[in-house]
C-alpha cells in the first residue's frame, strides 16, 4: 500500500449560514486506504466529502492531501475523483467518452484515448460496450462506467457518495466484493460515503461514525460493532438492547449497572468509558440480540434475565424473538437458525443468558433515532 | 395499435364531452385557422391578377406569372433576373440569420443563469419579471420606443454627446442598428424560454462530475450543456427565424430609408398593389425557403422533430 496519498482534515469546520454542517472534525485517512463516513442522512458526510473534493471550501480547519494544504485548489485542481450518488454519467456521449472525458480535458489524441478506454473497459468486464450509450447498459454495468470514469484520470484519491444506494439488494453485495478488489488493485486511497453499516463493515479498513456533523468514533469494523464510543455509535451500527440505569459497582473491565426495570446486570466498560465512568453516573448498557441466548441454568445471576415471549419471526438465517422482560421492558433476541426446531409459543417464559464481555456499558447520551 | 384502438383509449381516458371538445377544437384550429387559409393562398399564387367581374372566368386559369415575376422581373425589364426583389429577399433571410444568432448568444448565458440559479429566490424571479414585463407593451409601441432611444435626439446619441464620445449624432437608423435591435429584442423571450427548460432538468452533478475531471468551463458547455441544450435551442432558434423573416412592424417602423424587409414587399403587393396573387406567391416562397432553411440547419446539428416538442 504504498501508491496511495493520504488525506487529513484539521479541526475542519463547515457552516451553511447559521446552521453547523461539521463540527471540528479531525480524521487522519492513510494512503492507500478504504475509508468510510457512515451516518444517518443530514449527518454531514457528504459535506465532509464535497470539503475534500474541493466543491465547497471549509468554513475552519484545513484539508490536506498528501500533507499539501488544499485551501484555494477547485475541483479540478485537485487529484480527486468523484463518484456521484446518480453517477452523473454524460447521457449523450457514448460509454467509451465517458470514461475517458478526463483524457479529453488534458488534450489527449482521440486513438490513445481510445486505446485507453479499451483497457478500462476490459477491467470492469464491458469489452466491446464502448460505443453504446449509458442508456443502453444496466445499473450494474453504469456502476462500473462511472468507476471506469473516475479511475481514468488516475486520480490519488477516490471518492464515493453512496453510488450503490441505488442498486437492488444482490447487485449491491455484489458490487461491495467488486468495489473492494478494485480498490486493492489500484492501491489508491477510497473514501467512501453511506448510511448502510453493513457496506461500511464489510468493505472498510476504517470507518467514522458521524453525528450531526460530529465524528464520534473513527476506528476498524469490529471496534465500531464491538466496542462502541458514544450510545450513538452502539445504537446506530447494528441493533442494540438498550439497558439505562446508574452504575453500582466498578470491578476492572467490568461495571454492575442498577438498572431501571431489570435488576442489576454486568458488562464491559467500553474502552473509552474506561476511568471516566465512577459509580453512581448514568449509564447505558448496550446488549446484542444475538448476543443473547436461552440458558439452562434459571438461577438469578448478574447476566440473566427473566422475559416472556411476545412473538416471534423467522429470517431465514437467524430467528428473531422479541420479549418482554420486568415491568414490560422490549427485549429482542436473535438465534442463529441451525436447523433446530424453534416453537416458543406467546407467553413462554424464558431466562436469558449472556456473556458479560459481549456487554458493554457507555455513559449515558443521544441514542440513534430509528 | 391501430387507430381505432387508440381513438377507443382516447374517449375512454378524457370521456365523451371533454374528448370531443378537445378534438374539435384541435381541428378547428389546424384545418380552419392554419391549412385551408394556407391552401387558399397558395392557390390565389397560381392565378392571373384579374378584375373582380373576370375571376371565375374564361381568362382565370392557372399561371406560373408570379414566381416568373420574382424569379426574372417583368416582361422587357433591363436586366434578366429580378434583382431589386431577389436582393430584398436574400437580405431579409441574411439578416434573420444574423438577428437569430445574435439572439443565441445573448439569450444562452442569460437562459442558463436563470436555469442554474432556480431556486435560488429572489433575484431570479426578479430578473424573469424585468424580462417578461416589457412585453405587456404592445409591439409597435415598443417599436417606436426603440426609435426614440436610437434617435438623433435619443438617449443613446445624447449620453455619448454629453459624455463627450462623438461630437455629431450617430445615424442608428440608417444603419440599421436600430432594426437588429428591435427585431433582436422582439423575439428575446422565445429564444430563453425554451432554452431554460431545457437547462432546468439538466442534472448539476453532471456539470461537477465535469468540473472534477478538470474540464474548463468552455468546455463543459460545449461538452455538456450544449449538446443537452440543443433541442431547446433548436426550438428558439427556429421561433426566432421564423418570426425575424416575417417581421412586419418592426422594419416598417425602424427600417433605414434603404432598406426593404421583404415582408414589406408582400404587404405592398397586397394592399397598395392590390395584387393579390402576386403577394401570394411571393409569400410562399418566403415560407418555404424558410422552412427548407430551418429543416436542413436542422438536419445539420442533428436534432429530430421531436426534440424539438421537449
Amino acid at each position: 500500500m504504498s501508491k496511495g496519498v493520504g488525506v487529513d482534515l484539521e479541526d475542519v469546520c463547515i457552516r451553511f449560514g447559521d446552521f453547523v454542517a461539521v463540527r471540528e472534525a479531525n480524521v487522519n485517512i492513510k494512503g492507500g486506504e478504504f475509508f468510510s463516513f457512515l451516518g444517518p442522512s443530514g449527518c454531514g458526510k457528504t459535506t465532509i466529502l464535497r470539503a475534500v473534493s474541493g466543491f465547497l471550501e471549509p468554513s475552519e480547519g484545513r484539508v490536506l492531501i498528501g500533507g499539501k494544504d488544499m485551501a484555494g485548489f477547485g475541483p479540478n485542481k485537485r487529484p480527486t475523483a468523484l463518484i456521484f450518488q446518480n453517477l452523473a454519467l454524460f447521457p449523450l456521449m457514448k460509454v467509451w467518452e465517458n470514461i475517458t472525458f478526463s483524457l479529453e480535458v488534458q488534450g489527449v489524441g482521440k486513438a490513445a484515448r481510445r486505446k485507453r478506454a479499451d483497457e478500462l473497459l476490459e477491467m470492469i468486464a464491458l469489452t466491446g460496450q464502448g460505443d453504446k450509450l449509458p442508456s443502453e447498459l444496466s445499473g450494474g454495468q453504469k456502476q462500473r462506467v462511472a468507476i471506469a470514469r473516475a479511475l481514468c484520470a488516475e486520480p490519488d484519491v477516490l471518492l464515493l457518495d453512496e453510488p450503490l444506494s441505488a442498486l437492488d439488494l444482490k447487485l449491491r453485495q455484489h458490487m461491495r466484493t467488486e468495489l473492494r478488489e478494485i480498490q486493492k488493485r489500484v492501491g489508491i486511497t477510497f473514501i467512501y460515503i453511506t448510511h448502510d453499516q453493513g457496506e461500511a463493515l464489510t468493505m472498510s479498513d476504517n470507518v467514522a461514525v458521524m453525528r450531526a456533523g460530529i465524528v464520534d468514533q473513527i476506528a476498524d469494523g469490529h471496534t465500531i460493532y464491538n466496542d462502541p464510543a458514544t450510545p450513538f455509535v452502539a445504537s446506530f451500527v447494528g441493533e442494540n438492547n438498550v439497558f439505562r440505569g446508574k452504575i453500582k459497582s466498578i470491578n476492572g473491565d467490568h461495571a454492575i449497572i442498577d438498572t431501571n426495570r431489570s435488576g442489576d446486570l454486568v458488562a464491559k466498560i467500553a474502552t473509552t468509558a474506561k476511568g471516566s465512568l465512577g459509580v453512581g453516573d448514568e449509564a447505558m448498557m448496550f446488549l446484542r440480540p444475538e448476543a443473547c441466548k436461552i440458558a439452562s441454568d434459571t438461577s438469578a445471576a448478574q447476566n440473566r434475565l427473566t422475559a416472556k415471549v411476545l412473538h416471534e419471526e423467522f429470517e431465514g438465517q437467524i430467528y428473531n424473538v422479541f420479549l418482554e422482560g420486568a415491568q414490560s421492558k422490549e427485549i429482542k433476541m436473535s438465534l442463529v437458525n441451525v436447523g433446530q426446531e424453534r416453537q416458543s409459543s406467546k407467553s413462554d417464559e424464558l431466562t436469558l443468558e449472556y456473556n458479560p464481555d459481549q456487554a458493554i456499558v457507555l455513559p449515558a447520551g443521544e441514542l440513534a433515532s430509528e | 395499435m391501430n387507430i381505432s384502438n387508440a381513438f377507443r383509449n382516447y374517449f375512454e381516458k378524457n370521456g365523451v364531452g371533454l374528448g370531443t371538445f378537445l378534438l374539435v377544437v384541435v381541428l378547428f384550429w389546424v384545418v380552419v385557422l392554419i391549412i385551408l387559409p394556407q391552401l387558399s393562398m397558395l392557390d390565389f399564387s397560381f392565378r392571373h391578377h384579374l378584375p373582380p367581374p373576370e375571376m371565375g372566368g374564361p381568362k382565370d386559369v392557372y399561371t406560373l406569372e408570379h414566381y416568373e415575376y420574382l424569379v426574372l422581373g417583368a416582361p422587357g425589364a433591363d436586366t434578366s433576373y429580378n434583382v431589386v426583389d431577389l436582393g430584398v429577399f436574400g437580405r431579409t433571410l441574411m439578416a434573420a440569420v444574423f438577428v437569430t444568432v445574435l439572439n443565441l448568444v445573448i439569450c444562452y448565458p442569460i437562459a442558463y443563469y436563470l436555469a442554474q440559479s432556480k431556486g435560488s429566490g429572489g433575484t431570479t424571479r426578479i430578473l424573469v419579471l424585468l424580462l417578461i414585463i416589457p412585453y405587456w407593451i404592445n409591439e409597435i409601441l415598443r417599436a417606436f420606443a426603440f426609435r426614440i432611444i436610437f434617435g438623433d435626439s435619443g438617449l443613446i446619441n445624447e449620453t455619448l454627446i454629453v459624455m463627450g464620445l462623438i461630437d455629431n449624432p450617430i445615424d442608428f437608423i440608417r444603419a440599421n442598428v436600430a432594426l437588429y435591435a428591435g427585431l433582436g429584442y422582439a423575439y428575446i423571450l422565445l429564444m430563453i424560454f425554451p432554452i431554460y427548460n431545457v437547462i432546468e432538468s439538466l442534472d448539476r452533478n453532471q456539470i461537477e462530475a465535469a468540473r472534477d475531471m478538470g474540464a474548463s468551463w468552455a468546455r463543459i458547455h460545449w461538452r455538456v450543456v450544449i449538446p443537452y441544450a440543443k433541442p431547446g435551442i433548436s426550438s428558439g432558434c427556429t421561433m426566432v427565424f421564423m418570426l425575424t423573416a416575417g417581421a412586419l412592424a418592426a422594419p416598417q417602423i425602424l427600417g433605414g430609408p434603404s432598406s426593404l424587409w421583404f415582408t414589406q414587399i408582400i404587404y405592398q403587393w397586397f394592399n397598395q398593389g392590390g395584387n393579390w396573387p402576386r403577394g401570394a406567391a411571393f409569400a410562399i416562397v418566403l415560407l418555404v425557403t424558410c422552412v427548407i432553411i430551418v429543416l436542413s440547419m436542422m438536419r445539420l446539428f442533428k436534432v429530430k422533430m421531436g426534440d424539438i416538442g421537449k
